[in-house]
């Protein structure tokens, strides 16, 4: 059973514990800092990559982002995808609307030059603007079905099994293929680029499709800064005597009736 | 805010320490060892990893370096991780891939010999049963140093603060970051003095801040008006894994590290991992302003984000080395940042712009502990004792070495000789002519091979010369490496100047004058010889520090009754200003004058000097006309009118003559006439290779930071007069004691007796530190633990034989003594020809006629 | 005009965020000046209706279907769409819970109209009744690090609010809570995507609701380490967490993971050890009514951040808590 996956990824910036806004509040400051792709989406192209390991078939990789998102392309060639597809933007960042119109574009091009997708993953939501819509819009349109918040796949001749994370266990769906998911992390451990393997990407085939599509009702006005959280940290104390103060803090709190 | 923070900041301090890195941590705790309390070590970052370059470093030391102060504080570094019990000797191999990598192997080899450390050279095969993994069809083999360590930098640096906290004369503050250094001037000296630093926690007052800032040093010292003159870089490591034969060590380094040095990078094992660094890529600079604060950086402020491109070629070199690495992954990789300077020297001891604002920057993990101890030594002694740190002193930086366009230059330019095969006397590509001598344009007709100076160039030999090699009879040397930076023209030169006559430019000359009420008295407390001699007189004098150790040697003249003029050379000049200006009575009653650029000064020596000169002037230019270290003012007669010189009866090369000293815009006209009266008189340009080296060699001639060191005093070097003058000078005290124990060294002029080496070659020692040996090849060390090694090396023309200079011990020190150098990892026959004295005209008769 | 709340429900059951959602969208009704509707898909939902009443709203729309026996995003979207076609709202709104914002994302695609997710606070154009005059939003972008403000234009406003964005609080008068069934039209279509099966992987309490949470990042060394932790939250009737460092050293599955890619927690206190307080942490444990911090470094994100902070090293303080809590009991 060979599979046709798409990967839908985003390059967006890894950054620490303070994330800066540039001053006119457009979008995060970057100039510190490198890039990445959204965490769920290093899940999603791990699956894909395992997937087809087990079942033969090719990766394809997707990314609608700035010229730069190469390198994230590159990145996903370098831990096993095949084929890189980059949807350049001018670097702004472009609405949810607009995305998945672009996005949907380029599948079909993709599907009619190189055959339909088995399956099509994205992340659940970008770590960055978090829209949690682009997937279900893009699924939606071809005609297929999507379900998103998924940690286990597995993929049968005519659907595939996905399971839900939820609270006390999963939610189990099935999908007739083709398919698409919205998957999170804790899907599987994604593993890194081996040395050779990052060697190997910089000789994948890159292909560039240029589209120009409308922007949709949402638009970022600006970014800021959430108000400082004033905390005065109360310290109960610096050795393990402090086991005391502790105790009647969660008595005081109410959490420690047995 | 978090109120965890356990006392408020104090309002003063003695001393505030910024920066808790390997060199702040362990600052604080070697002054806390040497008595000092009331101190204050801050870090803009948490503890015990505040985000500087300690925290991502590779943390080994390779004990070689060609270099003396790098190779021996790294090894006392060592030492101190070692004492600590925080050090690992994992041992460690530089391996070769090509013929001149193995040339440099033995090279190390031999600076290994120098520096008393051990070291094998192994074959292939030798080096694969000490590491499996290493493809042995790639090396030639491989340079194995046992004592190779991998250290616990960050631990070290909390064992040496907490030692401090203990003993309560430390507090520290994290997350503390500085706001502003304020100052106040000194009006006497045109300086400032810090008094405070300013924090976002507080104002500290403090009468002494030391910047071990790292990365971050320049710009926290301009906060305060200094400079300290060094760049962030990227050093770019990847550490994959996981590697099965790596983790079945149950290790953090269980196999030695391995150094590729023909791609610049390095291997080192680290748990399952192996960490692969690198100096190959582009030199990748950043302004301090763009490196992230802890809270904006993704991982810290000097692990900066990896740009994989730039790391490919090193990726593929590293799987030809080692083929296992190609399918581990790349679990972590960084661009990290560690600190570059003009002239890939520390940056240490107080800053020239402002008093007791130190500076502790540019040092790396692998020489930390040790660097720091110098600062802390320098700090309570005036001066270090561990090692003479001259090549670290921040002093050293003229003006336009302290800005960044030639920071940047200069450190774009050696990032990739890191681990580079640098010959001792490489040239800067970058950021040449920067200060040209007055008759610049007269040395470059005569197609001049400038070589520079901490920014002058100056001719190291002439190349219209090149009909000396002819007439003399000489030739290039047997091997690339021994001609490289060096030509028989220079050869040429020097014979002709004993047979006629040549002319030096000695514009770098650095000339700063002493005047006012107080400037004698001044003069004779920075001297060992008297100053205070009737004016027209001279003298050649050390300058000690208070331990008795040389700070410089130079010579004054008083020019006038009240102004004494010092002449040094430019390699020490910005030390000499610096260590002037510190000293300068506070009370105003002397005047600091640098006039190096209103005055040129030309040499002229050789037999025929005298009559070449006399044609420029109806002087009388007998010894008793102009007496030997005395000084004449007279006009020259020049074609285009008169020009007031100062002729200085003085030889630094063997041969009698003057230097002559002049305005700088007489330089020209005083070169051109000189060369019209010479021309029958075999005049020539004549190189630094005649006067820095084979004529001052001939004579035994002791130089500035090769022979005079601070570890060294006086007695020692053979510059001890008959009698110490009645007036008080620094060092005094201890100078008198050296006389009084007599010398544990002495300095001698070693031949060469034998030159040849297995393959039949000449083969010319460089004066890089080559080992001394017995007879029977064993390292002479003194009763100070002093090496004995070669600081100066020159083929005499006039002697017929290679020269060398070192210090041996008493016992050695005697004429005729037979004893080896080692060269190349080859020994050679030598035999002491002179102690503290000449093996060319041991009686100065060619000086006095 | 009509602001429309979905319900968020597991056959019958609604979560804390249902009634956060109601709470919002009474806000902006009020604010509208226009009225407040629920909708619940499935019959069982129908049992909620008094408590909606409770937080304002005047009707609730109980769809019934066949398909809507269990959760599926199709088919509650095509439910809210038909409902939509009906009531003609001005907005709809959600939570953002991962159900939240998958119905509203298909209800938008549906519809082809913007969706703004995990708003912190909507403020409606000056003239309600024009459409075509943009809202303002506030959302959260970076799990809650950075806030973006949003402009939408659309003839109906679909959003959610940010889980935890708003305390749920019942109306101060409740509304009629008239329920008003309707039956919408679903087919294969809507069916593809319901819940086929449940697989009950853990019992009792869980990350996400158990009132106390005791998590350990990088600090606590190694996957043994984790055993204090697991004593002392049993001890508290908690569960352990982790940071992502420690997902990623295998140390802990990902289901323990607190962080924007892990689970967000509101528990009563929340005990974080070892753990420096990145970014991606730190947003899923703000909600945290309380938070203590035991480390070695005063100067840790966790640290600055928390309520309380024991500045000790975890392998010695957690033992310690435990053994305490004991001799409390035993006593």
């Amino acid at each position: 059973m060979s599979l046709r996956i798409l990967v839908c990824v985003k390059r967006v910036p890894a950054p620490g514990a303070r994330i800066n806004v540039t001053d006119d509040g457009q979008s995060v400051e970057t100039a510190h800092l490198g890039f990445t792709t959204s965490p769920h989406e290093e899940c999603a192209l791990e699956e894909a990559v395992q997937l087809t390991e087990a079942n033969g078939g090719t990766v394809v990789v997707l990314t609608l982002g700035p010229p730069e998102a190469e390198e994230q392309l590159r990145y996903a060639a370098s831990v096993g995808a095949h084929e890189l597809v980059l949807v350049p933007t001018d670097g702004t960042a472009w609405d949810p609307q607009r995305t998945a119109t672009a996005l949907t574009e380029a599948i079909e091009a993709q599907e009619a030059a190189g055959g339909a997708f088995d399956l099509i993953l994205f992340g659940n939501e970008s770590a960055d603007s978090g829209g949690f819509q682009v997937g279900v819009r893009v699924a939606r349109a071809l005609g297929r079905p999507i379900v998103n918040g998924i940690k286990g796949i597995e993929v049968g001749a005519e659907s595939v099994t996905a399971r839900r994370a939820v609270d006390a266990g999963s939610e189990v769906y099935e999908l007739p293929r083709p398919a698409v998911l919205g998957v999170k992390e804790g899907l599987n451990l994604p593993r890194y680029p081996t040395m050779r393997g990052r060697l190997a990407s910089k000789k994948a085939e890159l292909v560039t499709a240029e589209l120009d599509v409308e922007a949709g009702g949402q638009r970022l006005v600006a970014l800021r800064q959430p108000e400082e959280q004033v905390s005065n940290t109360e310290l109960l104390g610096d050795s393990p005597a402090a086991a005391t103060a502790v105790v009647d803090l969660l008595e005081e709190l109410g959490v420690l009736e047995s | 805010m978090s109120d965890i923070p356990s006392t408020a900041m104090p309002a003063t301090a003695k001393v505030v320490v910024i920066g808790a890195g390997i060199v702040g941590n362990c600052l604080v705790g070697h002054l806390a060892d040497l008595g000092w309390t009331d101190m204050v070590l801050i870090d803009k970052g948490p503890l015990p990893n505040p985000g500087g370059s300690t925290g991502h470093a590779s943390n080994f030391i390779f004990p070689v370096d060609h270099n003396k102060e790098m190779a021996l504080l790294g090894v006392q570094s060592a030492n101190q991780y070692r004492d600590l019990g925080l050090s690992v000797d994992s041992g460690g191999i530089e391996v070769a891939r090509t013929q001149e990598r193995w040339d440099e192997l033995q090279r190390r080899m031999t600076s290994a010999m120098a520096w008393g450390v051990e070291a094998h050279l192994l074959t292939p095969e030798q080096v694969t049963e000490l590491v499996p993994f290493v493809n042995d069809e790639i090396i030639l083999g491989g340079f194995y140093c046992p004592s190779v360590s991998v250290v616990d930098s960050l631990e070290t640096g909390t064992v040496m603060r907490r030692k401090a906290q203990d003993k309560g004369v430390l507090e520290v503050f994290a997350n503390t970051e500085v706001l502003d250094i304020e100052t106040e001037p000194t009006p006497h000296n045109g300086l400032s003095k810090v008094t405070a630093v300013v924090t976002d926690k507080g104002r500290i007052e403090a009468e002494y801040v030391v910047v071990a800032c790292g990365v971050w040093s320049n710009r926290v010292a301009n906060m305060a008006g200094a400079t300290i003159p060094l760049v962030p870089a990227v050093h770019q490591m990847a550490d994959v894994g996981p590697i099965d034969i790596l983790a079945e060590t149950n290790n953090e380094i269980g196999y030695p590290i391995v150094r590729d040095m023909d791609t610049f990078c390095y291997e080192r094992q680290s748990a399952g991992s192996m960490e692969v660094g690198s100096y190959a890529h582009r030199p990748i600079l950043h302004h301090p302003d763009e490196i992230p604060s802890n809270a904006e950086a993704a991982l810290s402020p000097t692990e900066m984000p990896f740009t994989p491109d730039d790391f490919d070629e090193q990726m593929e070199q590293a799987i030809e080395l080692m083929d296992m690495l190609g399918d581990a992954e790349i679990k972590y990789a960084i661009n990290g940042l560690l600190s570059l300077t003009p002239d890939a020297m520390p940056c240490l001891g107080e800053t020239t712009e402002v008093a007791n604002l130190w500076s502790a920057a540019a040092v790396w993990v692998k020489e930390g502990p040790g660097m720091a101890q110098v600062v802390a030594e320098w700090m309570t002694h005036g001066y270090p004792r561990v090692i003479d740190a001259h090549g670290a002193d921040v002093a050293r930086f003229y003006d336009w070495e302290r800005n960044d366009e030639h920071i940047w230059a200069r450190a774009e330019e050696h990032f990739n000789k890191t681990y580079g095969i640098v010959h001792p006397a490489e040239q800067w590509a970058s950021r040449r002519g920067l200060v040209k001598g007055a008759v610049y344009d007269r040395q470059e007709a005569a197609q001049a091979e400038f070589y520079e100076a901490r920014g002058w160039e100056r001719p190291q030999w002439y190349n219209s010369n090149a009909d000396l090699v002819e007439r003399y009879d000489l030739g290039p040397r047997d091997t690339e490496w021994d001609n490289r930076w060096w030509s028989p023209i220079t050869i040429g030169e020097h014979l002709n100047l004993r047979e006629n006559c040549g002319v030096v430019d000695l514009s770098a000359f650095q000339i700063y004058d002493l005047s006012g009420p107080g400037a004698v008295e001044f003069a004779e407390r920075l001297a060992v010889n008297k100053v205070d001699k009737p004016v027209g007189s001279s003298v050649y004098t050390p300058w000690l520090n208070n331990d008795g150790g040389f700070h410089s040697d130079l010579t004054m003249m008083r020019i006038a009754e009240d102004t004494v003029r010092i002449v040094t050379g430019v390699f020490d000049g910005g030390r000499d200003r610096f260590w002037v200006l510190k000293h300068l009575p506070a009370d105003g009653s002397v005047t600091f004058t640098d006039r190096t650029r209103d005055l040129t000064t030309l040499g002229l020596w050789g037999p025929k000097a005298p009559e070449v000169l006399s044609q420029l002037t109806g002087h009388d230019l007998s010894q008793s006309g102009s007496p030997y270290g005395s000084y004449l003012d007279i006009e020259l007669d020049l074609p285009g009118g008169p020009a007031a010189v100062k002729l200085f009866r003085i030889s630094y090369v063997g041969d009698t003559g003057w230097e002559i000293y002049a305005d700088w815009d007489h330089g020209g006209a005083i070169w051109d006439a000189l060369f019209d009266a010479g021309r029958d008189h075999g005049i020539r340009p004549t190189g630094g290779g005649v006067y820095g080296s084979s004529g001052r060699m001939e004579k035994g001639y002791r130089l500035m930071g090769a022979e005079l060191e601070s570890e060294y005093d006086p007695v020692e070097a053979g510059l001890a007069r008959p009698r110490v003058k009645a007036a008080d000078f620094i060092g005094k005290e201890a100078y008198l004691a050296a006389r009084e124990r007599g010398p544990l060294a002495k300095m001698c002029t070693l031949t060469v007796e034998n030159l040849t080496d297995a393959e039949g070659r000449e083969r010319w020692m460089q004066g890089g530190n080559e080992p001394i040996l017995t007879a029977d090849g064993e390292r002479i060390e003194d009763g100070h633990g002093r090496v004995s090694r070669v600081t100066s090396a020159a083929y005499g023309p006039s002697v017929g034989k290679h020269l060398l200079l070192g210090y041996l011990p008493p016992d050695l020190a005697e004429v005729g003594t037979d004893l080896q150098v080692m060269y190349m990892h080859e020994r050679f026959p030598v035999k002491v020809a002179a102690v503290d004295g000449s093996v060319f005209d041991p009686d100065d008769t060619r000086l006095k006629t | 005009m009509t602001v429309l709340v979905l319900i968020e429900h597991d056959r019958g059951e609604a979560p804390e965020a249902a009634w956060e959602g109601l709470t919002a969208g009474r806000h902006l009704a009020e604010s509208l000046g226009c009225e407040l509707a629920a909708v619940v898909a499935g019959e069982a939902g129908a049992a909620l209706a008094d408590e909606i009443a409770e937080y304002g709203a005047d009707v609730v729309h109980v769809a019934e279907h066949e398909l809507l026996g269990d959760y599926g995003p199709d088919a509650w979207a095509e439910t809210v769409r038909q409902l939509i076609d009906d009531i003609e709202p001005t907005a709809v709104v959600g939570v953002g819970t991962d159900r939240g914002n998958e119905v509203l994302a298909h209800v938008a695609a549906r519809l082809d109209l913007p969706f703004v997710a995990n708003c912190l606070a909507v403020q409606p154009g000056d003239d309600p009744d024009d459409a075509d005059e943009p809202w303002a939003l506030t959302r959260v972008q970076w799990g809650g690090s950075l806030l973006e403000d949003a402009s939408v234009t659309a003839g109906l406003k679909l959003l959610t609010y940010a889980h935890h964005g708003v305390a749920a609080e019942p109306a101060d008068s409740p509304g009629a809570g008239s329920i008003e069934t309707f039956e919408p039209t679903l087919g294969d279509a809507e069916a593809v995507t319901i819940i086929r099966d449940r697989a009950v992987e853990s019992q009792g309490v869980t990350l996400s609701t158990a009132p106390v949470v005791v998590s350990g990042g990088r600090g606590v060394g190694s996957a043994d380490g984790f055993a204090a932790l697991e004593e002392l939250a049993e001890l508290l009737g908690g569960r352990v967490g982790c940071s992502r460092a420690v997902t990623n050293n295998g140390w802990r599955p990902h289901r323990d993971q607190v962080g924007q890619t892990g689970t967000r927690i509101a528990p009563e206190i929340y005990i974080a050890t070892g753990i420096s307080g990145a970014i991606q942490h730190w947003v899923g444990a703000m909600a945290s009514k309380k938070i203590l911090a035991i480390n070695t470094d005063p100067e840790a994100n966790m640290v600055v951040k928390a309520d309380y902070a024991v500045i000790a090293d975890l392998h010695e303080v957690v033992p310690a808590i435990s053994a305490e809590i004991r001799r409390r009991r035993g006593g």
